[in-house]
């Protein structure tokens, strides 16, 4: 285990070095940052100071050089345009992200499973039929469009919720979290629903094929044949088995959820840290592009790290020294 | 003798869209107290579907039709899902044919062990853990305490058929139904699982039904052979005189096949034709397109006979053809 997971962090190493060359040339083509820095009246003697000033006149590879250098010491530039560390500035709205993040993840648990159980277990019932059909919606609407739906009916026509920004915070074991007031709850729900929406069809689409494959199993026969209860066939049998692949999706579905939050944070005014990336990109705001681009790749390297470790905890045939290299 | 297991006239259909399939058409037998009682065929001839019915778990789109399954006196044919449940894995155990699949991968064996004790009698968990102990210890498990920490996968799988037959005795049941619980596995293992189970069965004087479509695992182990075709049992009797003289046909066929040390090295005889299609089963005798022996009267279905020390459902049994 410990050898797997030293490994694994080698590996993960590896991974965003690649990504860091990628980024950083890659933002490097897309358009020239200087004049969107400069006010247009400046003259050329301004501008190229600015250039200087932002280390931009040395050849890429430098540039590149200088970045790796920083960025091993943990200094991923300061962004053009708020003259901050662009890390701190991530770092800064990453909670706001995260909570949305976790919120939808929550919801699309405890909507999605239960919903597939159903619908698996009774996939004649007209309920499930609306299920199923709620799913391939669910799967199919863009975001956006959801999100503005969503905007227009609770907040706008019935009034009920709030649409835009994050609520009043508190902090609970040193974390800020909207979590934990009630103003802060009205305000993350609509945009944690907006988000897990896909989810929570993925989650019901999930649950659904493993019960009816796994009530199909010799297994569950089995259990039948010795007399063991319905109740228990479901929730101890079947769920067992489908929690593998289950959770495995919906874990690593959570750094894509940390990526399409960029939709539903600019749709909903949530400041965190997708709503920061649109911002940079329109600012071409370099360093923060890479330095936001650079901790994703990190999280979704430690997301699968981490799924595959409750892997290997829920399913008891595998060993995680078994997998190579 | 007292019977334990009387089933007369069962009949159990699946109603697919392709049509009805009639996978037990008919079936009638009696199983005594302490008695084996060998049911045999090839493959889809209604064996696994007949042990299910005894069970009540035929599913959608099937459902036993008519019949009686006197079991212990009651008729359990048309009993409620409680009353079935209260009985299997209590008084009627039911072992399976492929133990890699019948243990859930994701459970311990004590877990599923242990279930089946908890499920019928509310003993506490540390008693109902010394059972199964207990009863692995008695199927030839060694260091059963470990053994029932393990996985499935951690076992092999005569070791998994083994935890099948020690759960299958559990709850000391009137009747086990084994269906095929040896055909996964290899030659050697094989014989020592019908060792064990056939020791058990001595021992507690449970009664069994050991599923087979290999006459050469019953010979040594059944009291009686009931041979079945099509959904139907075409010929009944003790094992020694259906081994020793056969008389329906197909029985005769089946008998040919076997590998034994009279014919080895010679080339095995193969009952001529495919296996039936259950949804369009031949007009009369099912085995009449495959049979040498056939007429013009096996058009219509032929009755159960009782023939000297057999029933039987042939017009033309093979005796009285040699005899011709
Ligand atoms: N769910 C089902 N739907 C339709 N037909 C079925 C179903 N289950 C079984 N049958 C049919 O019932 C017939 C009897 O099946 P059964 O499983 O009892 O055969 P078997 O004698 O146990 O064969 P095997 O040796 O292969 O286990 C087969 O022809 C099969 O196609
Ligand atoms: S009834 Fe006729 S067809 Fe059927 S087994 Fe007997 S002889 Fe053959
Ligand atoms: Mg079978």
């Amino acid at each position: 285990m410990t050898v797997f997971v030293i490994r694994r962090l080698m590996q993960a190493f590896l991974v965003v070095f690649l990504m860091s060359v990628i980024v950083f040339f890659g933002v490097n083509i897309v358009g020239d940052p200087i004049y969107m820095l400069v006010s247009p009246d400046a003259d050329q003697a301004d501008i190229e100071a600015a250039i200087r000033r932002l280390g931009l006149d040395r050849p890429i590879w430098e540039q590149y050089f200088l970045f790796l250098k920083g960025a091993v010491q943990g200094n991923l530039g300061d962004s053009f345009v708020f003259g901050q560390p662009a890390l701190k500035l991530i770092l800064h709205h990453m909670p706001a992200t995260l909570e949305l993040a976790f919120s939808a993840l929550f919801l699309a648990i405890v909507f999605g499973i239960p919903l597939g159980l159903f619908s698996g277990l009774y996939p004649d019932n007209p309920v499930s039929k609306g299920i199923m059909a709620g799913s391939i919606l669910g799967f199919s609407l863009p975001t956006f469009w959801v999100g503005l739906m969503l905007i227009l009916l609770f907040a706008v026509e019935l009034g009920w919720l709030p649409s835009t920004g994050r609520g009043d915070t508190a902090s609970v074991f040193g974390i800020q979290t909207s979590l934990a007031t009630w103003d802060g709850i009205r305000h993350i729900f609509l945009p944690a629903l907006n988000l897990s929406l896909l989810k929570i069809s993925l989650a019901i689409r999930l649950t659904r094929a493993g019960v009816r494959e796994a009530m199909g199993q010799d297994y569950v026969k089995y259990a039948r044949a010795k007399g063991v209860s319905t109740k228990r066939i479901i929730f101890v049998h079947v769920m067992k088995n489908i929690m593998i692949p289950v959770v495995t999706v919906m874990g690593l579905e959570f750094g894509s959820l940390i990526g399409f939050s960029v939709v539903t944070e600019t749709i909903f005014a949530w400041p965190g840290m997708g709503k920061l990336l649109i911002d940079a990109i329109l600012q071409l705001d370099r360093p923060v592009v890479v330095a936001y681009l650079m901790i994703m790749v990190l999280f979704f390297v430690l997301i699968n790290l981490m799924v595959d470790i409750l892997y290997s905890i829920l399913d008891p045939r595998v060993r995680l020294q078994d997998q190579g290299a | 003798m007292t019977a334990v297991l009387e089933v007369s006239g069962l009949k159990t259909h699946f109603f697919t869209h392709a049509g009805v399939v009639k996978a037990v058409d008919g079936v009638d037998f009696t199983v005594n107290k302490g008695e084996v009682m060998g049911l045999v065929g090839e493959s889809g001839s209604g064996k696994s579907i007949t042990g299910f019915s005894i069970l009540g778990l035929i599913d959608q789109p099937g459902r036993i039709v008519e019949g009686a399954i006197r079991f212990i006196g009651e008729d359990i044919a048309k009993a409620p899902e409680d009353k079935l449940k209260s009985i299997r894995g209590n008084r009627i155990s039911m072992i399976f044919q492929d133990p890699m699949m019948t243990l859930n991968p994701v459970l311990r064996i004590d877990t599923q062990m242990m279930e089946a004790i908890l499920a019928h009698e509310p003993v506490p968990r540390k008693e109902a853990w010394e059972r199964c102990r207990d009863a692995l210890g008695l199927v030839g498990i060694p260091s059963p305490e470990e053994r029932l920490r393990a996985y499935p996968h951690q076992l092999s799988g005569g070791m998994r058929q083994r935890v099948s037959i020690a759960t299958a005795f559990l709850n000391k049941p009137d009747l086990i139904i084994a269906d095929e619980p040896t055909t996964a596995l290899d030659v050697t293992i094989q014989a020592q699982i019908i060792f064990e189970a056939q020791k058990l069965t001595r021992q507690t004087g449970t009664a069994m039904i050991w599923i087979t479509h290999d006459l050469a695992v019953v010979a040594g182990l059944a009291d009686r052979i009931s041979v079945m075709y099509a959904g139907r049992i075409v010929e009944q009797g003790l094992t020694d005189d259906v081994i020793d003289r056969p008389l329906h046909p197909y029985t005769v066929g089946l008998l040919g096949s076997v590998p034994t040390a009279n014919n080895r090295g010679e080339r095995l005889f193969q009952i001529e034709g495919m296996t039936p299609n259950m949804l369009a089963l031949p007009e009369g005798c099912a085995f009449s397109p495959r049979c040498g022996s056939a007429s013009g009267a096996c058009r219509t279905p032929p009755p159960i006979e009782h023939v000297a020390d057999r029933e039987l459902r042939c017009y033309h049994p093979r005796s009285q053809a040699a005899a011709q």
